[in-house]
């Protein structure tokens, strides 16, 4: 099909501060597929989405990330969102004075040609069906983005902004911490009706709990920068019963995180014991 | 040992202005006490900034600027902001008064609405108790200069019960930087009485280094209203140096609106005295430095009413090497039992070499009281300009709605349409040259 995306990871490597956390990752998701990366916390998923979008304290120092035959990594991060990424975060920033409608207004005529912007009865209208569907209040319309918005309130919002937005590569980086059951199923029906040819889904999750409600096509589990292990849903089952010890087992991974070691234990300096003459 | 300081005018030509206008005699000789106060004062000590090292000295001549029958006498620039406003204008160009109108309406409730010269010499008994009395000449050498040679200006008196529903609106617009630029502005709101007062404060033009002495007095009677709002875009030859000060009685309330635009150096002290039990103040203050600019900003309330209550807020936003001191001063004197004061000062610096100060002062002299303030000084942040950027906005964009952003709380919150409108233009054209 025309429209379906492909996205080429290959051999990505990135660092923070000169300390390399992404140490060669591969991965190819295609429109249609919803992709999870599970791994226990520290082991470079979020680092693989901040390097995807382009977060300025990410640097990449190798490998390449295809988009329809475009390099994202030689793009700007608007551009990058313009070529078709979204990336819900997992921390998203609050900016007073700028308000949700004016944001995503802008967002959407970013992405059009001049002349082409969206017209502001259609825009309300969109917006305003895609916020009863993601059951958010509509006064968060007018409010200011994110500010004062509780932990689900911000997840639900970067939902809203992407139903909005239609992007064809999609990121969701621990969209489920912070959300109780019932916005968590809200947040999967937002995920599950933009399920399409013309999608594809990258989804980082360290709780099984959020595929119980997206069920993915492809299971990758994470540690020490690397994806380890790949299968189909039922590894994230197994993931769920069993937790990750077999698989560093299995591998002979003793320490599965990367970049931590500024906190490894040290022997405080205080516990030694005075000497008395 | 006393030091001879040269004044920017003598007493020869303030009587001969003076006395070629037909000024009464109490105001001809307040002027040459004034100047004689001149002499001997000093400049005022600001926080962070010494006014001797700015350019201050150049007040150029009272000249008179003929009048002009309508706004299509004005330059055109200036004819599109006031179009709808046929009455309730008045109009100073350079020194004098050219302009002035007000409806038949409100002329009948008794409103008076005219230069400041005439009403000195038509309302003294108006006049006399009140000019120069909010602000005292003797405070310092500025506010001495400022009696000693004000020219033109405006008297705003609002009878008792008498509320105006539409907006009053002046335009000072300097075109000659030869010609004094000083105005003073005088309200009087009696009791039970509400107002708008609307000014503009600009110049087109001119280059050479000239002075804009300026002082507004408000009183504000029991149980009024006055609403004062200001903007000021004098270009960069232009040094504003303004002092607005307004005295509050019981349940009476001011609102202040200020936008300070200007492209030179500028000294604002925007201060109200909470006199009366009840009496409530709210300031709003928005400031963009460029370039070279100094900025120095204060808002102060000072209570001494009971349950009185007031609220500051200013926003500067800093670029290129422009300094921004801002200060705001919440005194709450003895015996202003359950008075509130809350007050925020915060600075957006958008380059490196910006400067940004924010001093919060409570000065607190009675126990029974609530007293807030918040300050911040910062850049950008960066991970908001990512945020913005990562949905398809670029990175311009994305500035551009994080210091609008910042500046929305108070320009956001300004009730009158015509002067918020007004005062986004300006900050678009400030920060989008």
């Amino acid at each position: 099909m025309s429209n379906s995306p492909k996205f080429v990871i290959d051999g990505l490597k990135a660092s923070v501060e000169n300390k390399e956390i992404l140490k060669g990752i591969n991965l190819e998701i295609n429109g249609g597929e919803v992709h999870a990366i599970m791994g226990p916390n520290g082991t470079g998923k979020s680092t693989l989405a901040s390097a995807i979008m382009g977060h300025p304290k990410y640097e990449v120092t190798e490998g390449k990330a295809i988009l329809n035959g475009d390099d994202l990594l030689e793009m700007e991060v608007d551009e990058r969102a313009r070529a078709g990424v979204f990336l819900a975060m997992q921390y998203p920033s609050e900016i007073t004075g700028v308000t949700n409608a004016d944001f995503l207004r802008s967002a959407m005529n970013a992405k059009r040609e001049e002349g082409d912007e969206i017209s502001l009865i259609k825009f309300i209208r969109k917006m305003e069906g895609k916020m009863g569907e993601l059951e958010i209040n509509p006064e968060f319309m007018h409010r200011y983005l994110n500010e004062g918005f509780s932990g689900g309130e911000k997840k639900r919002n970067e939902i809203l902004q992407m139903a909005m937005l239609d992007p064809s590569i999609v990121i969701l980086d621990e969209i489920d911490s912070g959300l109780d059951i019932d916005a968590l199923k809200i947040v999967a029906d937002g995920v599950n009706n933009m399920r399409n040819e013309e999608r594809g889904f990258l989804i980082i999750t360290h709780y099984q709990r959020l595929l119980n409600y997206i069920t993915p096509d492809f299971v990758h589990v994470m540690m020490q920068g690397k994806i380890v292990k790949s299968g189909g849903p039922e590894l994230a089952e197994r993931l769920e019963n069993e937790g990750y010890d077999w698989i560093k087992e299995e591998l002979g991974i003793e320490d599965e995180t990367v970049g931590q070691e500024e906190e490894d234990f040290k022997m405080p300096m205080n516990t030694v014991a005075p000497e008395f003459k | 040992m006393t030091t001879q300081i040269v004044l920017p005018i003598d007493q020869n030509e303030v009587r001969e202005n003076s006395q070629s206008k037909n000024e009464p005699e109490w105001l001809s000789n307040l002027r040459l006490e004034a100047l004689t106060l001149a002499g001997q004062l000093e400049y005022p000590k600001l926080e962070k900034t010494n006014l001797n090292r700015w350019s201050i000295e150049s007040y150029g001549k009272y000249k008179s600027t003929a009048p002009i029958t309508s706004i299509a006498d004005l330059p055109e620039a200036y004819q599109e902001a006031l179009q709808d406003q046929k009455d309730n204008l008045l109009i100073q160009r350079n020194s004098n008064v050219v302009f002035k109108s007000l409806s038949d309406d409100l002329a009948k409730k008794g409103v008076i609405f005219t230069d400041l010269e005439t009403a000195a010499k038509e309302h003294p008994e108006l006049v006399q108790p009140y000019f120069m009395q909010a602000v005292k000449k003797e405070e310092n050498k500025l506010t001495a200069i400022h009696t000693a040679l004000w020219s033109g200006g405006v008297f705003l008196y609002v009878p008792k019960n008498v509320e105006v529903e539409i907006p009053l609106q002046v335009l000072f617009l300097s075109e000659d930087d030869s010609s004094i630029f000083s105005p003073h502005v005088l309200i009087v709101a009696d009791t039970n009485s509400s107002v708008t007062y609307v000014d503009h404060v600009t110049s087109e033009g001119s280059s050479n280094e000239l002075v804009h002495n300026s002082i507004v007095e408000v009183f504000v009677k029991s149980g009024a209203k006055v609403q004062f709002s200001t903007l000021h875009n004098l270009n960069d030859s232009i040094t504003d140096l303004s002092y607005r000060r307004a005295v509050v009685e019981n349940d009476g309330r001011i609102e202040w609106i200020i936008g300070e635009m200007n492209d030179g150096n500028c000294m604002s002290d925007t201060s109200t005295v909470l006199k009366g039990n009840g009496s409530t103040s709210d300031a709003k203050i928005v400031c963009i430095g460029l370039n070279e600019q100094k900025l120095n900003i204060t808002t102060n309330a000072t209570h001494f009413g009971k349950n009185s209550d007031s609220d500051m807020i200013t926003r500067a936003v800093m670029n290129d090497n422009a300094t921004a001191i801002i200060n705001g001063v919440t005194k709450i004197e003895h015996g202003a039992k359950n008075a509130n004061g809350e007050q925020t000062e915060k600075v957006l610096m958008l380059s490196p070499t910006a400067r940004g100060d924010a001093n919060p002062m409570l000065l607190i002299d009675e126990d029974e009281v609530t007293a807030g303030h918040a300050a911040s000084v910062g850049q950008v942040d960066q991970n908001q300009i990512y945020y913005l950027m990562s949905r398809g906005i670029s990175k311009e964009t994305a500035e551009r709605l994080i210091i609008y952003g910042f500046l929305a709380p108070v320009v956001s919150e300004i009730p009158i349409k015509q002067v918020s409108d007004q005062l986004q233009a300006l900050i678009e054209g400030k920060l989008e040259r």
